[in-house]
């Protein structure tokens, strides 16, 4: 996508993050509720329809869940998993799409190296822009919940783009409209918290007293978020990340101190190298030297 | 570089071989450094124009360091056995403010490789080594599935580090051939004045010449 014109961007991969202070206005939210989910994938055929992609026929591998992982062409993904409660003892299946969290500290951002790569909007969708990306995977490696995926030829990074280009305009992502049962809501982030809130006094009220929103604060917060039965234990949705956060290797890699002294060192001895020249340099060749290499070279010494 | 003495002899220091390697090595090394700091550091991201692009040296990046690390091979053979550390180094060592000001007459006779370069034909042959597994680990064209992604987060911290202290060698390289006028052309012709021989690796010199009267005719130097 390219970074649409009719949202402000906020943050910039690779650039001066100066305008971070700006506070959101309008932040925006998605919410999935995971118990009313039925995984009929009407969300990910819109997905597919609405960007245009084409995800090559597979293999049946035993499970609903097709394409068994996300792909360049596949932003998001239903995923299956089958698990006995030990306190019912009854089978739950559990059902939960899969896609960018668009996070508020997005982790693919503070690791792209190509300027306006990845922008950050006001209303807190993360996008990718294409044209400015040079297909390195840094984005994978940044992310906390295992989210872009990288095309082959050219090389270029895809996720979900919250449908940035509808929200420019307006409208909601296309799962959204998709949905047949309202699981997936969008609106202003305020709507979609007392939205959640009165999810979950229903939820509680019939018995899931773990029932939860997902929005973890290890990310300063999602603008992808779940209502949870078992809040308690994210984990049994498909590896959902209880504490998501960037890794502490990226923060270090990534950080002011780790640039700023690779900087200065490369300086200091570029400096040192000059001023040892001046000092005590250069060291030359005497013609004693050459005399004394004849000597030896003629078998004089 | 300072005329030469009119009457000074010239001494073979490296061969064909090895100056081929070594101009390759070079020559990737600079263009690894540049295309690696566009990525470590977004104000230098315009380095990329010099290859053609973000894409074009993301993609050249890694095939530079297999040539590199080719080349770099090709000068271990050739150098390993005049970098095995010899008795007088240490001597050597503990006198390096004499070593750093030219005052050689304090310092003990030196073979082919002065100590400090042995320091930096291993520490070089490290860096690569740990250049080349980071490298590959952060490989995504072809090992983007090879390796976990907590691994390759590591990967990518040791290659960028890795990458640093070799750049901060290669800078103290470039600045003593600089510093010792007569030693670039070892490398350019192959060959240098007796009396840089004398001066800085007397007893390569008298190897050399012992060599050459044992086996009169034969100009290959010592390796
Ligand atoms: C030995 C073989 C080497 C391999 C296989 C290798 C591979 C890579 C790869 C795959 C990347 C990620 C970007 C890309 O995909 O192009 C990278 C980044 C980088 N490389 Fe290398 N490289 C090697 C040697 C070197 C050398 C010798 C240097 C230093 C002169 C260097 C400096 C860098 C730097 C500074 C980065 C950017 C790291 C960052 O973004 O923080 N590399 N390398
Ligand atoms: S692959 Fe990801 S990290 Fe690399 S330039 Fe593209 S968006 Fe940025």
């Amino acid at each position: 996508m390219g970074a649409a014109r009719t949202m402000t961007v906020v943050r910039s991969s690779a650039t001066s993050s100066a305008n971070a202070a700006v506070s959101f206005r309008d932040e925006v939210v998605k919410l999935i509720d995971v118990s009313k989910c039925i995984g009929c994938k009407a969300c990910q055929a819109a997905c597919i329809e609405w960007n245009d992609t084409v995800q090559p026929i597979g293999y049946f591998t035993g499970s609903y869940q097709n394409p068994p992982d996300l792909t360049p062409h596949m932003f998001t993904l239903m995923r299956f998993n089958e698990w006995v409660n030990p306190k019912s003892g009854e089978l739950e299946w559990l059902i939960r799409k899969d896609g960018c969290m668009h996070c508020a500290e997005p982790g693919c951002l503070a690791a792209c190296p190509a300027p306006g790569a990845i922008v950050q909007y006001e209303n807190g969708i993360v996008d990718f822009v294409q044209e400015n990306c040079i297909g390195c995977g840094y984005c994978v490696k940044g992310c906390p919940f295992d989210i872009p995926r990288i095309s082959a030829m050219p090389a270029k990074a895809y996720k979900c783009t919250l449908c940035s280009d509808r929200v420019a305009v307006g409208d909601g992502p296309a799962c959204a409209k998709a949905c047949p049962t309202e699981a997936i809501v969008f609106g202003t982030k305020q709507e979609m918290l007392h939205h959640a809130a009165g999810r979950l006094i229903d939820l509680k009220s019939r018995g899931f007293a773990e029932a939860g929103l997902y929005n973890p604060g290890g990310v300063k917060g999602t603008h992808v978020m779940y209502v949870l039965p078992h809040a308690d234990q994210p984990e049994l949705y498909s590896n959902l990340p209880a504490n998501p956060r960037i890794s502490p290797w990226v923060k270090i890699w990534k950080g002011a101190a780790t640039k700023y002294a690779s900087l200065a060192a490369m300086a200091a001895f570029i400096v040192g190298a000059v001023v040892h020249h001046v000092a005590s340099g250069p060291n030359q060749v005497s013609d004693k030297d050459e005399e004394e290499a004849r000597k030896l070279i003629e078998g004089r010494r | 570089m300072p005329a030469e003495p009119l009457d000074a002899v010239e001494v073979k220091r490296h061969t064909l071989d090895v100056r081929i390697a070594h101009w390759i090595v070079a020559l990737c090394f600079i263009l690894l450094g540049l295309s690696g700091l566009a990525l470590f550091y977004p104000p230098f991201f315009f380095l990329t124009a010099l290859f053609g692009g973000g894409e074009t040296a993301r993609l050249l990046h890694p095939w530079l360091g297999i040539v590199l690390v080719a080349g770099y091979l090709w000068l271990f053979v050739r150098f390993v056995s005049a970098s095995v550390p010899a008795p007088e180094d240490m001597t050597w060592m503990l006198r390096l403010g004499d070593a750093m000001s030219g005052r050689e007459e304090n310092l003990p006779e030196i073979g082919k490789f002065n100590p400090g370069q042995k320091l930096y034909f291993w520490g070089m042959a490290i860096l690569i080594l740990v250049l080349l597994a980071s490298g590959i680990i952060i490989w995504n064209a072809y090992f983007a599935t090879a390796t976990s992604i907590p691994t390759q987060r590591i990967g990518l911290l040791v290659h960028s580090i890795a990458a640093i202290l070799a750049i901060l060698g290669f800078i103290v390289h470039v600045h003593m051939v600089t510093w010792e006028p007569g030693t670039l052309r070892a490398m350019v012709r192959g060959s240098v004045t007796g009396g840089w021989g004398w001066k800085h690796h007397r007893k390569w010199l008298r190897g050399v010449v012992a060599g050459k009267r044992a086996k009169p005719g034969t100009s290959a130097p010592a390796e």
